[in-house]
């Protein structure tokens, strides 16, 4: 059984006069202690799923149809009281600003120990000492002194470690990333993914990260999730998708890198720009920026194909994988 | 490019923008400003057209007979069917005259909030934009002029002048006086709120980027963060327009404000609160109930105002 | 700078410092220390003591972590903030001491580009208005079909859409914008340009559409880039010669190829050995210990020394000077004078 699995999730915000799309039925699931990249732009959806995933979206959107079963139970359908105790306990999530997750005024002692308490039957000492070994896992320095400091006595680094710290205090099934370093400086960057990495894979948590980097995603996770205007376009073993794109969004994405292209050459951009949520193209969402289109991508909405451990959502891929084979042959 | 969802085939008129925009959407959608707005313009739309609309010219002494005075508004026994609400002490049709009334304090009020706009929009940009030791002087110059209450600068400043110019020049300049008093006296409303929005905007980079073009400071200050810099200056704008109205108000009651043959809302209620006791209520209540009417919506326009315009209540 | 003598000198910035008072206002500079008061200005030191040259044609990247004071740097060149020790020159002409009126000729040949488009753009302008205003100021002969020209011209060489003139910014996404600021600052025909991370609040897609743009308009129009950046796939690609910044001291400057294919200074190492990479499996990067410092305490000798495997008391007393290698590049690094580098370290 898998640990989360969503079918047909589609979430949509409630506008002035009507309501728009957001995500529109993405299934996928995550297995115990696997690690799902969520590739897309801005305005893909990606961070959204991450929101719908906690049930935590909140006026104007809401989830209006689909499933989230965690665990074997649908979090769609949970009450708030059921929410509270699942989420930082069975599922947490890592926001891309620790500011916004830390609370200012509050020591991180008295966060990490009262998330704690509230979930668990433990004295202050208890929990203390739990903080304790959290931040000493995330390679906090000196953790008993960082439990008596704010939030803003502490780097940046040091404050996404605590996040991570605090996120991994209850032992969740799965953590939720959603640009978790994207705040952070490279070398910080690399630090904290490693890290992330390494609890992930020691503790078999399931892992869902979700962010604009290719780079990231592939160092970072087994299999991923490629989103356009509120679709998944194309999912598979990350390695593949890298390596041997299908959907065109994808290989227009990973050729536009100017790692790809030898210096001072034209990047292989692709022309245009992500759909607003209000105007989405009929038929396939990509169709104005794909320059293999047709009348057919221009007027249907294309259906998930399997290509060995790929799916792909492109009307034209089939031709597009005889046009590769030829090109390779005539090489 | 996908130039199709930004190229609509006709321009909508302004009208239709501001209706569709955020506000007209909002505005429609709280049924407190539209009530407010609908009897804000009955009042502003009566008083700008008083002289079409008054039966009599109050400024007019041709017009006016003593014999006609107090007679009580038409719902109470005794009333004239000539004078609907009635006449004052001096036999003025109290209709027209608070019709004229509100012309005056509702012009008093706007041209008084115009020249604290002025003074204030242009010191408080000076001071953001420039910074340093000009700033610090401007505001605590500011500070100095809060520190003493609005009515009693106005008092002291329209006493003296009175004595001055004796109470005939005075009489027949009294609009301008009262103007300038209300006007002075409240500049640093304006000036730190637009120096607080000054200094906010002055970090973004399109000044930084207008500093780069070679633009001037003037032109930079007047053309680029003014601009942007005008919804808290609406905002306080109706907020002001009210407090002047009540400013002009109070000073007319205390004598120091219009004189009785040219009666604003305020001396309208000063003078009738001699007859008060003597059974003439009206004289006083009805222009102080349009008072309080006028003030009240001015207010709430103000507050759904700074709801829609203020961003991070938008936002929240 | 191997060919440095053949090419012409554009932008030379010699000993630039830029200190940033945290202490305004006389009140906030006393303390009570000891039993009694004290005055004492705290201070960030962005900037201390870089030189820079950039020759005609090239594009020098400086690239950098946040706080390194990289983007300080290029606002002193483009004059937004004035030096507190220091000369810039260009062309030969000292720029960073003259007046606004003084200045009002090079403005026309020394533009930015901004970070953020969102920003960068006033929101109460249309896009005609944004275009037409830097012509008009710096051709006020010109008629009012002469600047309809230029701004035309413009717009057709950027990729900005003609039809999107009487729009105003808020309606256009952040590709669009910053093709808008950027056709902004070519509309007075600049040559040199200063682009303050012009790309890294795009997105990926359109990250490469605003590259290629600059790319283009640098052949087209003969442009010298200042390009301020912390992404380093970006300066592999655009750049011709790169300036490592670490708390605001450079530690490398080397030609593109030179600093990618053989990087010599500790820090230059672990920044580029951190770049997530596509292809590879594993990341093998250097770990640094500890964050970077304020630049508020600067430390006595080598910035880097405290996060530096091959420090010694050497670093930590004394600045490292700069140095020319035989490839062209200059590394400020006592180790790498030293030939403390080559011993097999650990992590390396």
């Amino acid at each position: 059984m898998s640990l989360l699995s969503v079918r047909d999730l589609t979430v949509k915000f409630a506008m002035r006069e009507n309501t728009v799309t957001a995500l529109n039925g993405i299934s996928f699931d995550v297995a115990k202690g696997e690690r799902l990249g969520i590739v897309g732009e801005s305005g893909a959806g990606k961070s959204i799923t991450g929101f719908a995933l906690m049930n935590l979206l909140s006026r104007p959107g809401f989830i209006d149809s689909g499933q989230i079963m965690f665990e074997g139970e649908d979090v769609v359908g949970m009450n708030d009281k059921q929410l509270r105790g699942m989420r930082g306990n069975r599922m947490a999530m890592i926001f891309q600003d620790p500011m916004v997750t830390l609370n200012p005024v509050l020591t991180i002692g008295q966060q990490m120990i009262e998330t704690l308490m509230a979930h668990r039957k433990l004295s202050r000492e208890e929990a203390r000492q739990i903080a304790i070994v959290k931040l000493r896992e995330v390679y906090i320095p000196s953790p008993e002194d960082r439990l008596d400091q704010y939030p803003h006595e502490l780097s940046g680094g040091m404050r996404q470690r605590i996040i991570i710290a605090i996120a991994l205090l209850l032992d969740p099934q799965l953590i939720i990333a959603d640009e978790p370093t994207t705040a952070l400086d490279v070398t910080i960057q690399a630090d904290i993914m490693e890290l992330l990495l390494e609890l992930c894979q020691s503790n078999q948590v399931g892992l869902i990260l979700i962010t604009h980097d290719l780079g990231v995603v592939s160092q970072m996770t087994e299999r991923t999730l490629v989103m356009y205007a509120g679709r998944i376009i194309e999912s598979g073993r990350t390695r593949e998708i890298i390596n041997d794109p299908q959907h065109p969004y994808t290989q227009g994405l990973i050729n536009a890198l100017p790692q790809q292209t030898l210096p001072g050459q034209r990047l292989k951009q692709i022309p245009g720009n992500m759909p607003s949520l209000t105007n989405i193209p009929p038929g396939c969402p990509f169709n104005p920026r794909c320059e293999y289109a047709t009348d057919l991508c221009r007027s249907r909405i294309p259906e998930i194909s399997h290509f060995g451990e790929v799916e792909v959502a492109c009307h034209e891929v089939q031709r597009l994988q005889s046009n590769d084979a030829r090109q390779e042959a005539k090489a | 490019m996908s130039t199709e969802s930004l190229n609509p085939t006709a321009e909508p008129s302004r009208w239709t923008k501001i209706w569709n925009s955020n506000m007209g959407y909002s505005f429609r959608k709280n049924p407190v400003a539209v009530v407010s707005m609908i009897i804000f313009l009955m009042i502003a739309v009566a008083a700008f057209f008083a002289p079409l609309i008054a039966p009599y010219d109050p400024y007019d002494p041709a017009s006016i007979d003593i014999m006609n005075s107090e007679y009580p508004p038409f719902w109470v026994d005794g009333s004239l069917p000539d004078f609907s609400l009635g006449t004052d002490d001096q036999g003025r049709d109290l209709w027209s005259t608070i019709l004229y009334g509100t012309r005056l304090s509702l012009l008093i009020g706007v041209c008084a909030v115009a020249l604290q706009a002025f003074l204030g929009i242009s010191i408080g940009l000076i001071a953001g934009y420039v910074g340093g030791r000009l700033d610090s002087l401007l505001m605590r110059l500011a500070d100095i002029q809060l520190s003493f209450s609005t009515l009693m600068v106005a008092i002291i400043f329209l006493a003296v002048t009175q004595a001055m110019f004796g109470s005939e020049t005075f009489n027949q300049y009294a609009v301008f006086f009262l103007i300038a008093v209300i006007g002075v006296a409240e500049w640093p409303q304006y000036a730190r709120t637009v120096r607080a929005t000054v200094l906010a905007e002055k970090k973004k980079e399109y000044v930084d980027s207008a500093r780069v073009l070679g633009f001037g400071p003037g032109r930079i200050m007047v053309r680029h963060i003014l601009p942007n810099s005008l919804s808290p200056i609406f905002v306080i704008s109706t907020v002001q327009v009210a407090n002047a109205i009540i400013s002009e108000a109070s000073l007319s009651f205390l004598g120091l404000g219009m004189p009785p043959s040219q009666p604003s809302l305020g001396s309208l209620i000063s003078s009738g609160f001699d007859y008060i006791f003597s059974g003439s209520w009206w004289i006083t209540v009805i222009p102080g109930v349009i008072l309080v009417v006028l003030v009240l919506v001015i207010n709430l326009l103000g507050d759904w105002m700074r709801d829609v315009l203020n961003p991070k209540l938008y936002k929240g | 700078m191997k060919d440095m003598a053949t090419q012409t000198l554009l932008l030379e910035i010699k000993g630039l410092e830029k200190r940033f008072d945290l202490d305004k206002g006389f009140l906030e500079t006393v303390k009570f220390k000891d039993g009694r008061l004290t005055r004492e200005t705290r201070s960030v030191h962005a900037v201390n003591n870089v030189n820079l040259d950039v020759a005609k044609g090239e594009a020098l990247c400086v690239v950098g972590e946040s706080g390194c004071g990289k983007s300080t740097v290029a606002r002193l060149v483009a004059g937004l903030l004035a030096p507190s020790a220091g000369e810039i020159h260009y062309e030969g002409q000292r720029i960073d001491d003259l007046s606004r009126n003084e200045m009002l000729p090079l403005r026309k040949k020394i533009q930015m580009i901004f970070q953020n488009p969102y920003a960068s753009l006033n929101p109460r302008m249309t896009i005609l208005q944004a275009l037409e205003e830097p012509v008009r100021h710096h051709n006020p002969k010109f008629s009012a079909a002469e600047v309809r020209d230029k701004v035309t011209e413009v717009m057709m060489s950027v990729g900005v859409d003609p039809t999107w003139i009487k729009r105003y910014p808020h309606e256009f996404s952040g590709g669009q914008r910053q093709r808008i600021a950027i056709a902004r600052a070519l509309t007075v025909d600049p040559e040199f340009i200063i682009a303050d991370e012009p790309i890294s609040a795009l997105d990926v897609s359109i990250q490469a559409q605003v590259l290629n743009l600059m790319l283009e308009a640098k052949e087209s129009r003969g442009l010298t880039y200042l390009f301020i950046t912390h992404d380093l796939s970006v300066v592999e690609h655009f750049g011709t010669r790169v300036a490592v910044l670490y708390l605001g001291t450079v530690c490398e400057v080397a030609d593109t190829a030179t600093l990618f294919s053989n990087p010599k200074h500790p820090y230059t190492k672990a920044l580029l050995s951190a770049v997530p990479q596509l292809k590879d499996d594993r990341p093998n990067h250097i770990r640094l210990k500890g964050e970077i410092p304020t630049p508020i305490n600067l430390p006595q000798g080598c910035p880097f020394e405290s996060r530096c495997i091959f420090a010694n008391g050497r670093c930590k007393s004394e600045k490292p000077r700069a140095i020319h290698q035989p490839d062209g590049s200059i590394v400020a690094c006592h180790a790498l004078e030293e030939g403390r580098l080559d011993a097999d370290a650990p992590g390396l």
